[in-house]
């Protein structure tokens, strides 16, 4: 996993420099996005969404080493990843669940 | 009590305990923190069309909070990787600027907290709404002979010695702001239009609601509160943590070296995954 040797770990460092200028330019171009006011909402949406997962893959597989981590922590992360999408869906399924005339915009939205 | 320990990788796990325990703290915390945005996203999509507030946040704060946290986040891995060369005297500058950047992003944090308790917003009864800052709020005593000017505290307050308490009522209010027809136009500005921030001078009489942006303003500010506080929390835990290794935790690193490096890396784990959720709260709090 992570680097043991001065030679790998003046390599990670260059690496790690070179994330550090990603996440730079990520936070700029997400900001700029918001002030140039793109189409649509969901485009809006979608843009902030996946630059900020680009930047949440860069910080933990890179800076917390996960690209070369041991099997048993990314079994741990498996575990937690499937729970945590099941509980940000659960909260979305249940706004199906009231009666279509209730004062609730989601009707016809999703 | 020792509590028992391995320096080195294990046998059968390739991992040093300490890191297995660290993940299995951050798969937990990441539930935490995931329950809270499933909540967000409920709040937010069940909120009527238009009701939910956008630019209440100053952007330019938050930009920058985001660019201090991120380079807190490769110092804490420089640092680490100064410890794996050897370099001692390197880790302690390195990681001195990971605690600045802490503090940094606490002290403007607070700022944009204070802001919101600043912030308010007054319902008049004729329909219309002021939003602003509270700039004066002025007092009167029950017989309406003495006359206070401070700080908002209410519609009224009782104060002075006990069995001679005056009641005091609120006579007006001066807001800095803009005046507007409807919440929509407060929470949804259109782009391009700017509102003119001039001094709202509004009769008690005139009030039919009144409060700051505090967490109970909205579900928006509640939730924002929510998520930005516990969030700070993290930040606090995570510098006392990494100040106190850097510190007087730092006479390990001439007894057990290897021991030391460990505690270094397990708690630069948790500065990132701080950094993390922020990663997310930035843009699902200020842009969207």
């Amino acid at each position: 996993m992570s680097a043991t040797t001065p030679d790998e770990v003046h390599k990670s460092v260059r690496k790690y420099l070179a994330v550090f200028i990603a996440l730079i330019i990520g936070t700029v171009i997400t900001v700029g996005a918001y002030y140039v006011h793109l189409p649509s909402v969901a485009m809006t949406i979608a843009v902030a969404l996946l630059i900020a997962s680009v930047k949440a893959f860069l910080v933990a597989g890179f800076f917390m080493h996960l690209i070369s981590e041991k099997k048993m922590i990314y079994g741990i992360l498996v575990a937690t990843v499937f729970f945590v999408i099941g509980l940000c869906f659960l909260t979305i399924w249940s706004m199906h669940d009231f009666p279509a005339n209730m004062n609730h915009s989601v009707t016809g939205q999703m | 009590m020792d509590i028992p320990y391995t320096v080195h990788p294990r046998a059968d796990t390739g991992l040093y305990n300490a890191k297995v325990g660290i993940w299995l703290f951050l798969a937990s915390e990441v539930m935490l923190f995931g329950a809270l945005f499933s909540s967000y996203i409920l709040l937010r999509v069940g909120a009527p069309d238009g009701t939910w507030p956008h630019s209440v946040l100053n952007i330019p704060l938050g930009t920058l909070n985001t660019i201090v946290l991120i380079s807190s986040s490769i110092t804490v891995v420089l640092a680490w990787a100064s410890l794996k060369l050897n370099n001692f005297a390197r880790y302690r500058v390195i990681q001195s600027i990971t605690l600045l950047c802490s503090l940094i992003f606490l002290v403007i944090k607070s700022f944009e907290y204070r802001d919101k308790f600043a912030h308010y917003q007054v319902v008049q009864k004729d329909g219309k709404y002021v939003d602003g800052h509270l700039t004066g709020s002025v007092y009167l005593d029950a017989d309406k002979k003495t006359r206070e000017e401070h700080g908002f505290r209410g519609l009224s307050f009782t104060e002075g010695p006990k069995g001679a308490q005056k009641k005091f009522t609120l006579e007006s209010v001066t807001v800095n702001g803009f005046e507007a027809k409807s919440l929509a136009e407060i929470n949804n500005p259109k782009v391009g239009v700017h509102h003119e921030h001039k001094d709202f001078k509004i009769a008690a009489a005139q009030i039919k609601k009144i409060g700051n942006y505090g967490p109970w303003h909205n579900t928006y500010m509640a939730i924002y509160f929510t998520l930005t506080g516990l969030h700070a929390l993290h930040v606090i835990g995570g510098a006392l943590v990494i100040g106190y290794i850097w510190g007087p935790g730092a006479a390990m690193w001439k007894t057990d070296p290897e021991r030391y490096i460990n505690r270094v890396e397990v708690s630069g784990l948790f500065w990132h995954f701080v950094d993390l959720v922020w990663i997310f709260l930035f843009p699902v709090l200020y842009l969207l």
